[in-house]
């Protein structure tokens, strides 16, 4: 092996799946190998099993499909938001001097420690799961963008310029452009974070989603479900990285990224 | 009034945290008449690409003033169509949309800009590379486009700073060859900078050479070579008297930068 040298599309696919064999393979001997107390940690059999009884006979895909639900709305919402204010930001340095010390403020409020307040405010309804990813994701992504945006390479600009653009011009046909592959690799990010901070509300205060599952095997001590939760939302979260991926390279076939 | 007036032109850079001033650029004075090919030689630090810049607008003097055809330059604009030395094609366009990019800030109807994009696609010789992506494109063939891109938009001023300095000599000769054959069809006005001797001969009507720091013209000389100029050009007595004299010139400013520290 030498260092920066690249590997072939097959080998990486194989050493990836590797690691996931070998993570499987030492959980099932710790396991099933009864070195750790089956209370605790279920065995992966017990664990796939427990998982099938949650979709036929608890109906846990209903759960899958409001935390999906929460976290794309809550997502999209900051998005909406956050993405045009970030590039105004980053635009217009007197926008930026406006927001920036307070975004700057208000992204180290946790999330989490919001949830009581949003309780009280908005019940434990869609709304308050909403605002939990709203207000956890929201101010990272304005900055974010903000950098992006305000990073554009300056010759870029100056070209545009005298080829004849104005300030408008500059935004829409050189600010945006150069910026739009960086910022949807941001949006990539910013969804797993999301996926966090819904599971952590559904904790907290809910009726349904996986969150709520989890915070309900606990109690029945039944770690194969816990297990089978994470792992669900593991696996959503690798699929929804690889499309957004293929979304991004799609997109953008001009960048080298 | 036609062509380029730079008047009593300065640049002073303000100092970091309380160091002094840097003076970048004398009060400078220059006319450059429309048609003609006026070349800003010196070494590094001698300010030819602060004052190009201020020409495009991109800078602003401390004192002085620029005049394009008797009306004062306040920022950059498509009259004065710049090249940089840096690859600054955008990304995310290819080819033809990069040379279309200003044509359509002028909000020429799109036939006309495909057509007009096609021309000079034609002229810089990157036909079959209408719809490649500048990173598909090799330093040379970026420059090109960047050529055509400031071109297409038929600026009364072509300014070039450096434009070939990131390329190769063999693909800068070619680069050189391609500029003038392009500039002695056109006659645009053109202000070209550099610190390549050779170049500035083999290209300028005029070569105007600048002092290191502060920057400030000392010379400003005739190149009466015949045209159209071919390549050959560059082995004749004639171009090596040329290049012996503007040797010297540059060569006690290069002492002295280096001296300074530039």
């Amino acid at each position: 092996m030498r260092p920066l040298v690249p590997v072939g599309a097959a080998a990486a696919l194989a050493l990836g799946v590797a690691f996931f064999v070998v993570f499987v393979a030492a959980w099932a001997i710790a396991t099933l190998g009864g070195f750790v107390n089956r209370t605790f940690l279920a065995d992966p059999l017990t664990m796939l099993s427990a998982g099938w009884q949650l979709l036929t006979v608890h109906g846990f895909y209903q759960d899958i499909g409001i935390t999906i639900w929460r976290v794309v709305g809550g997502f999209l919402l900051a998005a909406a938001i956050g993405v045009p204010l970030g590039i105004a930001m980053g635009a217009y340095k007197a926008v930026e001097a406006f927001f920036e010390p307070f975004v700057s403020f208000a992204r180290y409020l946790p999330a989490s420690a919001f949830i009581p307040l949003l309780i009280l405010w908005a019940g434990i309804g869609e709304t308050q799961k909403l605002l939990v990813i709203f207000i956890g994701s929201f101010f990272q992504l304005v900055l974010m963008v903000a950098v992006i945006v305000g990073g554009t390479r300056r010759d870029l600009v100056e070209a545009a310029y005298t080829l004849g653009a104005r300030a408008g011009g500059i935004v829409r046909r050189v600010l945006l452009p150069s910026s739009a592959p960086d910022i949807a690799e941001t949006l990539r990010l910013v969804l797993g974070w999301a996926w966090t901070y819904v599971i952590v509300a559904e904790m907290i205060g809910a009726s349904s989603g996986i969150g709520h599952m989890i915070t309900d095997s606990q109690a029945l001590l039944d770690t194969g479900q816990i297990i089978f939760g994470i792992v669900v939302i593991g696996l959503i979260g690798l699929l929804s990285d690889y499309a957004f991926k293929q979304l991004n390279r799609r997109l953008f076939p001009w960048s080298l990224g | 009034m036609a062509g380029l007036l730079i008047d009593g032109v300065s640049r002073t850079f303000a100092g970091l945290r309380g160091r002094p001033a840097t003076r970048a650029l004398e009060p400078t004075s220059l006319t450059v008449d429309d048609h003609d090919f006026l070349v800003l030689l010196g070494p590094s630090g001698s300010g030819k690409s602060t004052l190009l810049r201020i020409v495009a607008g991109l800078d602003q003097p401390t004192t002085g003033r620029v005049l394009v055809n008797g009306a004062p330059v306040r920022g950059p604009g498509p009259d004065r169509g710049m090249v940089f030395q840096s690859y600054t094609l955008f990304p995310w366009l290819t080819v033809e949309e990069n040379i279309r990019f200003g044509l359509r800030e002028k909000r020429m109807a799109a036939a006309e800009q495909v057509r007009v994009a096609a021309h000079y696609v034609e002229r810089v010789g990157l036909h079959g590379f209408e719809h490649h992506y500048p990173r598909t494109l090799s330093g040379g063939m970026q420059q090109r486009t960047a050529l055509a891109r400031a071109l297409a938009n038929d600026p009364e001023i072509l300014l070039l700073d450096e434009p070939f300095g990131a390329l190769d000599n063999q693909t800068r000769a070619l680069m050189q060859e391609l500029l003038l054959s392009i500039w002695e069809a056109d006659r645009k006005t053109v202000l070209f900078v550099t610190h390549d001797i050779d170049e500035a001969i083999f290209m300028a009507n005029r070569v105007a050479v600048l002092t290191a720091r502060p920057g400030r013209i000392k010379t400003e000389l005739a190149i009466t070579l015949p045209r159209p100029r071919h390549y050959t050009i560059k082995t004749t007595p004639e171009f090596s008297a040329y290049k012996a004299r503007l040797t010297e010139e540059i060569r006690s400013e290069s002492i002295r930068a280096a001296e300074m520290g530039a």
